[in-house]
């Protein structure tokens, strides 16, 4: 048993065991002198786990008596997380090297972050469900302190442990409600005892809290108040990383624990995910408005963004799934691309975060600019971008579903929220002159931000095939 | 009369009780013997004379020292926060002394036969620290709290090293009750069947985490006379003086049992053919006894820094290779069975 | 015997919860804490789970509490202007925990056994068999996984502390004990002949 348990885990325990044999041998080698070489190493080896996880086949598997789940929708979010990881990993080396905060412990926790991802969204089991979480989170705390020497990145930190911790604590208290009313902790047990799609009150606590704790993990409204202090705090790429792998990572948890152990009883979270979305997706798109640290403003456009994604959650459907992965997908390389974009900012040496700066950029850097407007338009929703299908998705998702008002809210959201993205593109064509900044960084970054933007043109035609591998995963997650 | 003491309340209290005087008393006396031993052997090795006033070759030394203790006026320092200053010495004795409600002293011969005895032994001495903690705190005075910062870091950090070793015997016997672990070294060859000889390094390891573990030199840090006047003892006079100065000698004795079972075979006769027996185990302890006051009297103090690189740079890597090894070898019964005695033992 | 150890326990065990709360001296704050565990520690061993109770004091008791007094005997923290800040909140807070209480009251009053959970329940463990066996069972074969992850949680915490404390001081100067070994009077000292009146 136990053999044919760890063949379904192989991929996790590749990663695990590569970040403990690189943080022993760099221990007793160069230290920090082999931080490039193991942040290329780490990208590498999660390039691999992705095409090996997304070849696996079509089956589906359960491990460790049904605490972890090996099926079509985790494998896709796995995917998502392990590309999305790599791809942030591979961007921040240059700019960490540069300000001499790469240390090589920073790639490794963000392989172990992984699988702790990996671990959530193949979880079968509240308590497998926890464990990756919290192995998600610590190395997340650690890696927003990362540069220990400036206050702000200590505060992102501290603020984030603190807050987390809480979210933990809702969520394990939900948990432990959620076990006490109905005996058992493996999700395929909890929805037996939904008897006729009906749950008992104790049970609807225990729902309540646990949703809380994961709203406060995808930064959905009222939990998001960490957000945008923990994205203007962390150094830039681990910012980067924050706005793409753990909210995929997170959102699949989410739609793993509703659809898997609460799928009986769709009517009763439905509305509270509905609720949580249509707040979301306003407080993202009016607070963004006054931001001109353009961190901080990506990290109000996280949450409407994550707004976005729940929507699809709250159909409760196959097609509300499928478009939530679609979206996230979507969403992830959208924000793959803003980012390396951000890392290039910089003047005489120092990153430069502040809207204004981007004045006139488009007479220097066309070919950059007309990248970025890619990204901005798509982010906004606009067609014919990608962007605007990931909505469109979501919205008759939720239309179909019978919550015609929360598309309609969905709308009207996107409509406000598209002045942010269209403002940064005004600063960059038709800005006054001011303060140049220099536009430097690596290829690396360069390519980033021109594939994304080719992804989000020339994806339009089939979507790279995505559509298809999400109403699979969707299929494998809701029946 | 059998029935009273096995099936009432107040029976089972009375047994109990005497049972706990017939072990506490004897352990008094002989602590206060031992306490003379010690000094006469750390004179010897100086070549002084050590006591020799009190009663014939000074042998009532440690009673006229009870004497002059229990008389003296119990001072309080200003400031001191008096119940928990009190209470110090007291939880240093008392959690010395509960240990050893698990200790056979022959096949039986115990007061409580409980299944994780060796883990009680452990949880109970992990509080001992409390006491010093405690008291330096509670004397509102500079070198009583650096002397209890000190021992709090040592003991907690030779107490894991500690732990491990045991590991490495619990894996062999497959128990945790002394009396299997001490029947499973039973074996043809005497006392080349204890575990002493399997676990060779870890004696020793044990041995010095033991000295840390109860602060004595060359680990004295928390008392280090020449730099903390007298460490988390400064303030204290009187009883609560002599309470934890019994407790310190106790749980050195303590130890000296701890290493006579796990790696001496406790009650068993070192020779094939004589009988076991309890005058086994008092002579191993006394052995052991015998080194701890070598040891006092031979090594010069460790510096602080040195004593945290040997707990955890040395100590804690080997003993943790070592529990790995011999789950290795316990599994699959390498070295003709030496590491896995379950069927005799457990 | 077992009824009046458990109320002996169980009242000690609120008496050190209760005074960790009110107490005004941190430091005792940590002791009933400490007294608290002990007895909870004294419950587990009635309930014939002596294994974890030791665990418990060995753990909670003789490493985590002790940590705790550590950091609160170093602590200089003003608990008067704490106490204040405190009581400013106090009437929101109240009033939050009166709804989540009330929320329980209605919750635990419709507690009611679900059927399909009855058979969801996890077995009681044979009585021939140890506990300390029993959880070896359970934590090694039943929950590998968890244990597996629970030490790569605990891994990232102490990469975690490395990574955000760890300073590497240049101007100190560190003891090579293998190098001091080593040493011999040859290596370590140097005869010189000095004339008197001349010096070196």
């Amino acid at each position: 048993m136990i053999q044919a348990d760890l063949n379904v885990i192989l991929p996790e325990i590749v990663l695990a065991a590569f970040a403990m044999l690189a943080l022993v041998g760099a221990v007793y080698t160069g230290k920090d002198k082999t931080a490039p070489a193991i942040v290329w190493a780490t990208g590498i080896l999660m390039l691999g786990l992705a095409v090996w996880i997304g070849t696996r086949g079509t089956a589906t598997t359960v491990a460790f008596n049904g605490m972890f789940i090996d099926d079509s929708f985790a494998r896709f979010a796995k995917v998502a997380i392990l590309l999305s990881a790599a791809s942030v990993l591979v961007m921040s080396q240059e700019y960490m090297q540069r300000r001499g905060i790469l240390r090589f412990e920073y790639p490794l926790l963000v392989a172990l972050a992984a699988v702790g991802m990996m671990m959530m969204v193949s979880a079968g089991d509240l308590m497998s469900l926890y464990m990756g979480l919290e192995l998600q989170s610590l190395a997340l705390y650690v890696v927003a302190s990362l540069r220990r020497d400036s206050l702000k990145s200590t505060e992102a930190g501290l603020k984030y442990f603190v807050l987390g911790a809480l979210s933990s604590g809702l969520l394990l208290y939900g948990a432990s409600l959620v076990y006490g009313y109905s005996g058992t902790t493996l999700f395929s047990g909890i929805i037996q005892t939904a008897v006729h799609g009906e749950v008992s009150l104790g049970l609807l606590f225990g729902l309540i809290f646990l949703i809380s704790g994961l709203a406060f993990k995808v930064s959905a409204v009222p939990f998001h108040m960490w957000t945008p202090d923990v994205y203007e705090g962390s150094p830039t790429p681990v910012t980067a990383f924050f706005a793409t792998a753990p909210k995929v990572a997170a959102m699949g948890l989410f739609a793993r624990l509703m659809h898997d152990a609460f799928g009986a009883a769709v009517s009763d979270w439905s509305q509270v995910i509905a609720l949580i979305a249509v707040a979301s997706m306003f407080l993202g798109a009016v607070a963004a408005i006054g931001q001109t640290d353009i961190k901080r403003l990506m990290a109000y456009s996280s949450i409407a963004h994550m707004g976005f994604a729940l929507m699809g959650l709250a159909a409760g459907t196959e097609l509300g799934v499928q478009a939530m992965l679609i979206y996230m997908a979507i969403y992830a390389t959208m924000n793959v691309g803003t980012f390396a974009f951000i890392l290039t900012m910089e003047r005489d040496g120092a990153p430069v975060t502040d809207i204004r700066a981007l004045n006139q950029y488009a007479r220097r850097q066309p070919g950059r600019a007309l990248a970025m407007l890619i990204l901005m338009f798509s982010l906004a929703g606009v067609p014919p971008m990608l962007g605007f299908f990931g909505k469109f998705y979501v919205l008759r998702a939720a239309y179909e579903a019978g919550l015609g008002w929360l598309a309609v809210a969905g709308v009207v959201a996107s409509v406000i929220g598209a002045f942010y993205y269209l403002r940064i593109v005004y600063y960059m064509y038709f800005g006054e002159e001011g303060h140049e900044i220099e536009a430097n960084g690596s290829p690396v970054l360069w390519g980033f931000l021109m594939a994304s933007a080719a992804v989000m043109l020339l994806g339009v035609i089939n979507m790279f095939g995505v559509e298809g591998a999400a109403a699979a995963a969707a299929a494998t997650l809701v029946n | 009369m059998a029935d009273f003491f096995t099936t009432t309340y107040l029976g089972i209290a009375l047994l109990t009780l005497g049972q706990i005087l017939l072990l506490v008393l004897p352990l008094m006396v002989a602590l206060a013997f031992l306490m003379y031993a010690d000094r006469k052997i750390w004179a010897a090795v100086q070549l002084r004379r050590g006591p020799n006033v009190v009663g014939v070759f000074g042998l009532l030394q440690s009673f006229a020292d009870l004497l002059k203790y229990v008389v003296k006026e119990v001072v309080f320092p200003a400031g001191a926060d008096k119940a928990v200053f009190l209470l110090a010495p007291m939880v240093s004795l008392v959690m010395a002394l509960i240990a050893w409600a698990v200790i056979p002293f022959n096949d039986g011969w115990v007061i409580s036969d409980i299944n994780v005895a060796i883990l009680y032994v452990m949880a109970i001495s992990s509080l001992e620290v409390y006491g010093v903690i405690m008291g330096g705190w509670a004397s509102n005075s500079k070198y009583p709290f650096l002397g209890s910062l000190r021992s709090a870091a040592q003991m907690i950090s030779y107490e894991v090293s500690l732990g491990l070793i045991i590991i490495g015997v619990i894996i062999s016997t497959g128990s945790m009750n002394f009396g299997d672990i001490v029947n499973a070294q039973r074996g043809d060859f005497g006392l080349f069947s204890w575990y002493w000889l399997p676990h060779f390094p870890m004696v020793f390891l044990f041995f010095i985490s033991a000295l840390a573990e109860t602060n004595r030199p060359p680990f004295d840090l928390p008392e280090a006379e020449s730099e903390l006047v007298a460490g988390y003892q400064v303030e204290y006079s009187s009883t609560p003086f002599l309470l934890f100065m019994i407790g310190e000698l106790v749980a050195v004795v303590l130890m000296c049992a701890l290493v006579s079972l796990l790696f001496l075979g406790g009650w068993l006769s070192p020779i094939p053919g004589l009988p076991d027996g309890i005058l086994w185990m008092i002579a191993k302890m006394l052995v052991v006894f015998f080194m701890f006051a070598m040891i006092k009297a031979i090594t010069p103090r460790y510096r602080y820094d040195q004593l945290m690189r040997l707990g955890w740079k040395v100590f804690l890597p080997f003993s943790l290779v070592w529990v790995v090894f011999v789950s290795f070898a316990a599994k699959f019964d390498w070295f003709w069975g030496a590491f896995a005695r379950w069927s005799t033992g457990g | 015997m077992t009824v009046f150890s458990f109320y002996l326990f169980a009242l000690s065990a609120i008496a050190g919860g209760f005074f960790t709360v009110v107490s005004r001296q941190p430091v005792h704050s940590v002791l009933w804490l400490i007294l608290a565990f002990l007895s909870s520690a004294g419950l587990f061993v009635l309930l014939g789970a002596e294994f974890v109770a030791m665990l418990l004091v060995i753990v909670y008791v003789g490493a985590v509490a002790v940590l705790f007094l550590f950091v609160v005997m170093m602590l200089d923290v003003d608990f008067a202007e704490l106490k204040a800040e405190m009581a400013r909140y106090m009437p929101l807070a109240l009033l939050i925990g009166l709804v989540i209480l009330m929320q329980f009251v209605m919750a635990f009053g419709a507690w009611e056994a679900n059927e399909a959970a009855e058979g969801l329940r996890t077995q009681v463990m044979p009585v021939d068999r140890h506990n300390t066996e029993a959880l070896g069972m359970i934590l090694y074969d039943q929950y590998f996984l968890l244990f597996q992850l629970a030490g790569l949680i605990l891994l990232v915490a102490m990469i975690g502390a490395i990574v955000l404390t760890l300073r590497h001081r240049q101007d100190v100067k560190r003891q090579d004990v293998v190098a001091q070994m080593m040493r011999d009077p040859a290596k370590a000292m140097e005869l010189r002949d000095v004339k008197p009146g001349q010096g070196l």
